[in-house]
């Protein structure tokens, strides 16, 4: 059973690297490379600043944007292109090929944030011309980061184990900005009465939280991130992937491959 | 199809088993993350930058900045010490989105300008973001009236004050109390009537709850003060008549001084201490009273709002 | 032990938005095959065939009845790594080669490490495509598809094979390769169960075929029998243009072709006629027993009012 998730999963990876998606490394590359060179020549101490905003920043919307539409495309092309009907008449259960895939799109994306974070580090030196102490906390926004691909993975999935690759786009995507402003829709429930409370307060937990894993202007700012807050996070991320997985097999075990 | 039911099983008691516990995770990275959202905002050094940023969505950008510092300052956070570090760019941030959104304005006169623990203690800036707002709604009287009331209140600048509230008297559909107010500054400015006309006016004509809770929380600790400034003249009174400070209200009643038992606004008694001091039964229910609590009393750090009746 | 099982299995599904109508994919259908037969599946596009099958490969779920395959479970992944699926119009993952395809499907499948190379290799060269292991599949033709799609549905060594409309795609030499192959798989004791809408790739290969049209069986039986000689009718050509008049006394059809004339007559008037030809001193070319196509039976099967015949 590990092995068939494995071997799914490593497929899963092949393909995305072979479709040519860690080209989007040299477009970032390129980006970090100009914006240090430009940073480097305007005022001092707060290069490190804009280096760090802009190579976060970038590396979380690039990623979401590679997640998203290689993650509409990992359940429903496979059904359009009939390449699952080979698949599933092995002894495959269908939930593997579910997690599987999981596993493949999740390690790309870790993979292209490894280069990315190389990326940001290299443009920091060069700004700063050494590394400092707080410069470790950008790994944790980095990982930060990771675990909101994970969540946006799993979401993928979710909806495209049972819808097109055009909504599933749009519905990710729109988790993703709501999801964003998570802690501030919760206040809003917080000052709402009657049914609207209600409905903001369910949407509040139900959408991803992803302002909590959102550290970068703090990071940038060179202050520390507690360990209470990692830890959160991390059980957090893992279990709200697990749901949003755990909804896609439920969709795809019942769901008749037309 | 028993192996299909055993996934859909184990799968379905995954889901919900991860559900609940992100909801009980969401509730403790609430709580591990207090203020975070709103520290924000101390990253912003530019608010128009931030506008253009915004891409044309300021309007929603300013209501959401807006929920933010509303959740903080309002009745949400009742407990704890405010971040009153973060209200003034809160305030400036959401105006700069949203130059219209008035009530943005009226937290800077009622909580911005004040000092600390009712306020930010930042009477200049709350002036220059009434300024600000006034350049761009020069009809809205309202924002005249703020800056007025935080000349008076903060400031004590009189002439200032009753200048503003003369401008503001002109524009069209102005409230009638502008020109009042700005009328009776000269004879009594700095007298308990003009500060109870004003918190009056703001708790008639506000719309928004806190404002309208806190200028009733003023008014009340008016209306103390005043009390234990009468009562005590009458102990004073009584002290003379007879030698001794009264024991009891009845003993003021039974030398004519006074009729009934006196209440204060929530309508617990005063307290006649022995030294001919009248005291408050809780003082932590009146955040802003300069009378009536007991000798070395230090008011909560958070004022208590109730609600406003 | 029937190597597939088919009891009542139904399918349907409800269209339309407002009011929905029932749309029968398949019928409640009745089939058993045993092993080491090799079965067709015959019936026109749309036929409920390509459903059949999904439902045997537990792709789409039955609304009634129940399917067994060497006795186990439509979901049974030890069931599973005894069979092999071809789908209609089969299309694989673009950036794989032939090779890194067939390796990928070896692992899902559980073929052994050592072995799988080889197997790869052997598999390769078994459906006509030595060369091309190394080729990304983005670049493969149709008929190269088709050919891998065969490769890996034998690749782990099933027991039972499922093809659905295996000739399409392919060229006359390729369906001849792709014929003998079957032929192989057959001589190898597996069994196959195919559909096509090929009748003469069916009466060369089957030992037993249905008919299925609109979601119903229309008939089951053995190639063998439905293709025997039934009508006892027999057919005389002769050369010339003339007609002896005592051949069409009994009743014969004639057919005047060029310098030829066919005569289709019931087997009793045999000799009769050819006393008559040979009275008239008429060059006989051939005497030939008439059979029935399974073209035939197809046709009839395919008329309305057809019931079902027994079950076989």
């Amino acid at each position: 059973m590990r092995a068939r998730i494995a071997h799914i999963a490593s497929n899963t990876f092949r393909e995305a690297v072979r479709d040519r998606v860690l080209y989007n490394l040299i477009v970032f590359a390129l980006l970090m490379s100009g914006a240090s060179i430009l940073v480097g020549q305007i005022s001092i101490n707060i290069e490190r600043l804009v280096v760090i905003n802009l190579g976060l920043t970038a590396v979380s919307l690039f990623g979401m944007v590679i997640a998203i539409f290689i993650g509409i495309g990992l359940v429903s092309k496979e059904i359009e292109k009939r390449t699952l009907y080979t698949v599933l008449s092995r002894p495959v259960r269908r939930w593997e090929f579910i997690v599987g895939k999981f596993f493949g799109l999740a390690g790309t994306l870790v993979v292209n944030t490894f280069f990315m974070a190389i990326g940001v580090f290299a443009a920091l030196l060069y700004v700063s011309h050494s590394f400092q102490k707080p410069d470790a906390w950008v790994l944790v926004a980095l990982y930060f980061i990771i675990l909101q691909f994970l969540i946006i993975t799993a979401l993928t999935l979710f909806f495209s184990s049972f819808s097109s690759p055009l909504l599933s786009a749009v519905f990710a995507f729109s988790l993703f900005v709501i999801g964003s402003f998570a802690e501030d829709l919760r206040g809003f429930a917080g000052i709402t009465q009657g049914v609207t409370r209600w409905l903001a307060t369910g949407a509040a937990y139900l959408v991803p939280n992803f302002s909590a894993l959102n550290v970068i202007s703090s990071v940038a700012h060179s202050n520390p991130v507690s360990g209470q807050l990692i830890l959160y996070n991390s059980a957090y991320a893992l279990v709200y992937a697990t749901v949003a997985i755990s909804g896609a097999v439920l969709v795809f075990e019942h769901r008749n491959l037309k | 199809m028993s192996g299909s039911r055993r996934v859909t099983l184990v799968f379905s008691v995954l889901l919900a088993g991860c559900l609940s516990a992100s909801v009980l995770l969401l509730r403790r990275l609430d709580q591990a993350r207090t203020d975070a959202t709103l520290e924000e905002v101390l990253y912003i050094s530019s608010p128009k930058a931030l506008k253009r940023l915004s891409l044309g969505y300021d309007g929603l950008l300013a209501d959401i900045y807006w929920t933010r510092a509303v959740q903080y300052f309002g009745s949400k956070h009742h407990a704890g010490a405010r971040r009153y570090d973060l209200l003034a760019p809160l305030l400036e941030i959401t105006t700069a989105l949203d130059p219209h959104l008035l009530v943005a304005y009226e937290y800077g006169a009622n909580f911005l300008a004040p000092k600390a623990p009712g306020g930010a203690g930042m009477p200049e800036r709350a002036i220059e973001l009434e300024e600000f707002g006034i350049h761009n709604n020069p009809n809205e009287w309202r924002l005249y009236y703020n800056e007025g009331f935080i000349r008076y209140m903060e400031l004590k600048d009189y002439a200032g004050a009753s200048e503003v509230f003369a401008r503001g008297a002109r524009v069209p559909n102005a409230h009638p109390f502008l020109a009042i107010l700005a009328g009776k500054m000269a004879e009594h400015a700095g007298d308990q009537q003009m500060a109870r006309m004003m918190w009056s006016t703001t708790y008639q004509t506000t719309k928004d709850n806190n404002v309208r809770a806190n200028a009733a929380a003023h008014l009340r600790a008016l209306q103390v003060d005043e009390d234990v400034a009468n009562l005590e003249a009458l102990t004073g009174r009584y002290q003379q008549q007879t030698g001794r400070f009264p024991a009891s209200f009845s003993e003021l009643e039974a030398a004519g001084l006074l009729r009934g038992t006196p209440r204060d606004p929530f309508g617990h008694t005063y307290q006649l201490m022995p030294d001919g001091r009248v005291e408050v039964r809780t003082p932590d229910d009146f955040p802003f009273i300069q009378k009536g609590t007991p000798p070395g009393y230090v008011p909560p750090l958070a004022p208590k709002f109730l609600p406003a009746d | 032990m029937a190597a597939i099982e088919i009891l009542g299995l139904e399918k349907t599904y409800s269209v339309g938005f407002w009011r929905k109508k029932p749309k029968y994919a398949l019928r409640p259908l009745d089939l058993a095959i045993e092993e080491g037969e090799v079965f067709g599946f015959l019936g026109p596009n749309g036929a409920g065939k390509t459903t059949t099958l999904k439902l045997l490969m537990g792709l789409i779920f039955p609304t009634a009845g129940t399917a067994r395959i060497l006795g186990m479970e439509v979901d049974d992944p030890k069931m599973k790594a005894q069979i092999g699926f071809l789908p209609e119009q089969p299309y694989f993952y673009d950036y794989l080669t032939a090779r890194e395809l067939l390796e990928y499907y070896g692992q899902l499948s559980g073929v052994d490490p050592k072995h799988r190379s080889r197997k790869v290799d052997d598999v390769l060269q078994r459906v006509g495509l030595p060369q091309v292991g190394g080729v990304q599949l983005r670049k493969f033709s149709k008929g190269m598809l088709q050919r891998v799609g065969i490769a890996q549905a034998i690749l782990h060594d099933p027991r039972v094979l499922f093809f659905d409309e295996p000739m399409s795609g392919l060229d006359p030499m390729g369906r001849r390769e792709v014929r003998d192959l079957m032929e192989q798989l057959k001589h190898e004791g597996k069994t196959i169960f195919f559909s096509t809408h090929i009748l003469s790739d069916a009466e060369a290969l089957c030992d037993r075929v249905a008919v299925i049209h609109q979601g119903e069986l229309r008939g089951v039986g053995a190639v063998a029998d439905l293709t025997s000689s039934v009508h006892g009718k027999v057919e005389v050509v002769w050369q010339g243009t003339a007609v002896p008049a005592s051949l069409r006394a009994l009743g014969a059809e004639c057919h005047i072709t060029g310098d030829t004339v066919r005569a289709v007559l019931s087997e009793a008037n045999q000799d009769t006629a050819l006393e008559a030809l040979r009275r008239e001193r008429m060059r006989l070319i051939s005497v030939t027993p008439v059979r029935t196509s399974l073209e035939d039976y197809f046709i009839q099967k395919l008329q309305p009012g057809v019931t079902v015949g027994a079950r076989a």
